[in-house]
């Protein structure tokens, strides 16, 4: 690109860049379009996503050009590209490179709602395996026609229709436009479980090349032609309103080209990336802003959780509590377990690039949700939906709801007042500090009795959070547009509905326990911006569930593995129980001193993943904090069709919980969220990671998707504390265990 | 104008010696590698090498780099020639969002430079200052191991038929 002694000619670069984008905005596929306007209902007969999208080509269409394939579920680095590619390869009778995938694209692809919630093999990978099933099998039944031989005798292989004696028709040569614009049928001829050949094995991930060689990745990546640059001005806290600013000096500085003031909403537009920032900061300090302090103080959260008004949603109630005076006192519990609010923490800044031009509007987003956040933007900007497009590529990882849709609104928002021009916006580190929504704060209560054999007999759970979905929904839920002179105003925060729940997901331990009641205590105020973080509740609930089972484990003399099998009749939970203890060596484990091991098992949102995990760690008591030493985990997460993607995604969900629980709680004053960088929000870097995470899957050819992404949250988390509370004899029931904590409860 | 040396060859670019050389980079040179985390030297997303050492390049001056040899992960190879840090983060599967990526890399290569066969800790010490938010520690370890491991081979082999290690 830079060429020896000369300059480099931006404009030139610029127009290449242009090129390459043109092919960026094809039409939009007749399909997605057609299965769109049908307004048709969900047929709940169909598997995975077919139920809202069930035209064949709607997800599959093959040409002369090859097979592509479409999925609404976006990549967000956790490799769904490439499982989704396996699952259509497999069902086609194809290798995987002769598929083209095309993810989230309003204009392109089907609408899957939001890549959340460990669903994606569940909603597309279902779906696209179905609907490659019965496309292959149309396939097949055209070549019988035309080859006159029986379907029996036909097999699919390499992207033809192969008969006896090596006759073959090319897919391409079988399917003209409409041939797969069929609905789907409820039930698929599915390739044998016990004969995959894509499926089940560790392919590499389509995208890791583009990341190591420096091509184009990333929305922060793109650079469409004739783009400027865009940086808000956030305001200092929530609360705060704009006074005034004197911004005719601002728009003297070099490259600025335009101030965008509405209400409080502040923005500035320059040529260049850098000319924005500049001018960014010098509006910054010329910016007056009125705020008041109406934050609770951090020191009193929890009192405050409890006194606000809650709303109470029952989880579970099974048999009727026992005669408590019955029980001896030793084996009666309680425990009360909390955390801090979580912020997401995205490396990379969220960023999108919009193009407002001749009444329309196109953005690049790294979105978990293209139509969601269409219909948001379309509100905000006041242009019908079908005025809006919306394209996700890949941002940094986001774990949740972080700033990424507020990005692209803030690109909309400003690109409508600069028609004609791509503007690229991206946060400063500060803003996807201060400004995403973060995972709520968490408190559980819960006691537990256990009878003379050691067997639970009574579990009373109640759990206290916010919301842990404010997602849009509506322009409302943008927080951008709070800002603006006519502002608006998100709708009152709702709890999610069980089973799969919000601050109640495994709220409800999946042991057999006969007399339980859980509930949640749902807050709807909510002084800090909340929304989903990865595994929304099940991090604090499994934490304190798994917590408490190796209190009651302790209480009744039992091992914590024997006695969480004693109350397990689940033979798949049973299995990834086994496989972590035994090849961490749970029962030959010798502890050195200062060492100690901690198990956990959950499944994740009691209905999906299973995993275990055990923890070794080593704290030294003048240390700074508990040393992961070794981390296994096992994990079913149903059929697994890319065993190494399931190990990268537990080994990461391990570690990030980790850094959770060892290390982080948003901090704030009275006004002003106080966690603005890396220094004031630590977060686990080398030297704290564990020595070694080995991940164990138990692969389940046949079964359904299970997902996995969250699975590993709150399992890590409550084996640490076990295994710090096996280390030190202190049971640390508050998040983050940081070395302070540790340190306070030694002394006392 | 400002004269750097980048990945190998002499540019010229004629942003503000103020700018920060990773908007020359991105913005200028339009280069992808390096990218924007926090702008404070707190994440090393943006790290890349001048004359072989690893900077922040979010909080250096381009004008302090005149005549400077830069490095960013575009030069250490292509997939038609991969470096042997983006081969073994490849094989090892070394990534999830790959955001950090770059960063990580030109960290491990400025240590291989220097230590051509590191120790687990030694690495871990080294890419300190470089954040990964998605968990991929253990992996990204193994790789630059296994890079380092194979450059050694491909040092021995060059000895072996007395060329260079390329």
């Amino acid at each position: 690109m830079a060429v020896t002694g000369l300059k480099v000619s931006r404009r030139a670069v610029l127009s290449r860049a242009g090129a390459l984008v043109v092919s960026f905005a094809l039409a939009p596929s007749l399909a997605a379009a057609a299965a769109r306007s049908s307004g048709e209902a969900a047929d709940r007969s169909l598997p995975g996503s077919l139920r809202s999208t069930p035209l064949l080509d709607s997800w599959l269409r093959i040409d002369a050009g090859g097979i592509t394939v479409f999925t609404g579920k976006a990549e967000l680095g956790q490799g769904i590209k490439t499982a989704l590619i396996q699952v259509a390869a497999e069902e086609l009778a194809v290798q995987p490179q002769a598929i083209t995938l095309v993810t989230a694209d309003t204009a392109r692809t089907p609408d899957e709602g939001y890549t959340a919630g460990s669903l994606s093999m569940e909603d597309s990978g279902t779906a696209i395996m179905n609907a490659a099933a019965q496309a292959r099998e149309i396939m097949i039944a055209l070549a019988s026609e035309r080859l006159h031989q029986p379907r029996r005798d036909l097999t699919a292989g390499q992207g033809a229709v192969i008969a006896p004696g090596g006759r073959r028709i090319a897919y391409a040569d079988l399917v003209s436009d409409r041939t797969l614009h069929v609905r789907a049928e409820p039930r698929s001829p599915l390739g044998n479980p016990a004969h995959r050949r894509v499926m089940g094995r560790s392919w590499p991930r389509v995208d890791i090349p583009a990341k190591v060689f420096g091509e184009r990745a990333f929305v922060q990546d793109l650079r469409l032609a004739g783009m400027v640059h865009a940086r808000v001005v956030r305001p200092p806290s929530y609360g705060a309103r704009l006074r005034s600013v004197e911004s005719a000096p601002i728009l003297r500085l070099p490259g600025v080209l335009h101030v965008v003031r509405n209400g409080s909403y502040l923005a500035v537009v320059a040529r260049r990336e850098y000319q924005a920032v500049v001018a960014m900061e010098a509006l910054s300090r010329a910016a007056r802003w009125e705020e008041s302090a109406n934050l609770p103080q951090q020191s009193r959260l929890f009192a405050d959780f409890l006194e606000w008004p809650s709303r109470e949603v029952p989880v579970a109630t099974r048999g009727r509590p026992p005669d408590l005076r019955r029980l001896h006192a030793a084996t009666m519990l309680e425990a009360e377990y909390r955390r801090g609010y979580l912020m997401h923490g995205s490396i990379g800044p969220s960023c999108a690039v919009a193009h407002f031009d001749q009444g329309a509007l196109t953005v690049w987003t790294q979105t978990q949700g293209v139509f969601p956040l269409r219909r948001a933007l379309a509100e905000l900007i006041g242009l019908p939906e079908s005025r809006v497009r919306c394209i996700q590529v890949e941002g940094a990882g986001c774990y949740g709801h972080n700033g990424a849709d507020d990005a692209a609104a803030d690109a909309a928002l400003i690109a409508e007042q600069v028609p004609g021009r791509p503007v690229r916006v991206q946060w400063m580190r500060a803003d996807e500090h201060k400004w995403e929504p973060y995972g709520s704060a968490m408190l559980a209560r819960v006691r537990g009795a256990l009878d003379e054999a050691g067997r639970i007999v009574w579990w009373e759970y109640r759990v206290w959070s916010n919301t842990h979905s404010t997602r849009p929904g509506g322009a409302g839920e943008l927080m951008p547009a709070w800002y603006l002179e006519r502002p608006l105003s998100p709708p009152a925060p709702r709890p999610l509905p069980l089973p799969a729940g919000g601050g109640d997901r495994n709220a409800l331990p999946l042991y057999r326990i006969p007399s339980l009641k859980v509930d949640y205590r749902f807050v709807p105020r909510m002084p800090l911006r909340v929304s989903a973080l990865r595994s929304l509740g099940a991090h604090l609930n499994v934490f304190a569930i798994e917590s408490f089972m190796d209190e009651l484990a302790r209480a009744a003399r039992l091992d914590p593995v024997e006695f969480r099998l004693r109350h397990l009749d689940d033979p798949r939970a049973v299995a990834v129980i086994r496989a972590a203890a035994e090849r961490f060596g749970w029962r030959e484990y010798r502890r050195l001193a200062g060492g100690g091991k901690g198990f956990a098992f959950a499944r994740y949102k009691n209905l999906a993943a299973y995993l275990a995990i055990a923890v070794e760690v080593s704290v030294d008591h003048g240390g700074p904090m508990p040393r992961v030493l070794r981390v296994v985990a096992a994990v079913d997460s149903g059929e697994a069709v890319n065993p190494d993607g399931i190990r990268n995604q537990i080994e990461g969900g391990i570690i990030q919980a980790l850094s959770w629980t060892l290390l982080e709680s948003v901090r704030f004053d009275r006004t002003r969220i106080t966690s603005r960088d890396w220094a004031s929000y630590p977060i686990l870097r080398f030297s704290a990671a564990p020595h070694s995470v080995e991940v164990v899957v138990l692969n389940r050819p046949g079964q359904p998707f299970l997902g996995t992404g969250e699975a590993a949250q709150g399992p890590a988390a409550a084996a640490l504390a076990n295994a710090v509370a096996d280390a030190t004899g202190l049971r640390l029931r508050d998040l983050p265990l940081s070395g302070d904590r540790i340190k306070g409860a030694m002394r006392s | 104008m400002i004269a750097l040396i980048l990945n190998g060859r002499s540019v010229e670019v004629d942003d503000e010696p103020r700018t920060p050389l990773l908007y020359v980079l991105r913005d200028t040179l339009e280069l992808n590698g390096a990218k924007f985390g926090c702008g404070l030297g707190q994440c090393g997303a943006c790290t890349v090498l001048v004359d072989g050492a690893p900077v922040f390049s979010c909080v250096v001056p381009v004008g302090d780099l005149a005549g400077r040899r830069i490095t960013t992960v575009e030069g250490l190879g292509t997939r038609q020639r991969p470096g042997a840090l983006q081969q073994a983060f490849i094989e090892e599967q070394a990534a999830q969002c790959g955001y950090c990526t770059a960063g990580m890399i030109l960290r491990a290569q400025a240590l291989l430079e220097r230590n051509a066969s590191p120790t687990d800790e030694q690495i871990r010490s080294a890419l300190e200052p470089n954040l990964c938010r998605c968990g991929t520690h253990i992996r990204i370890v193994r790789a630059v191991r296994r890079a380092a491991r194979e450059r050694q081979r491909a040092a021995a082999d060059g000895v072996s038929r007395l060329g260079g290690a390329g």
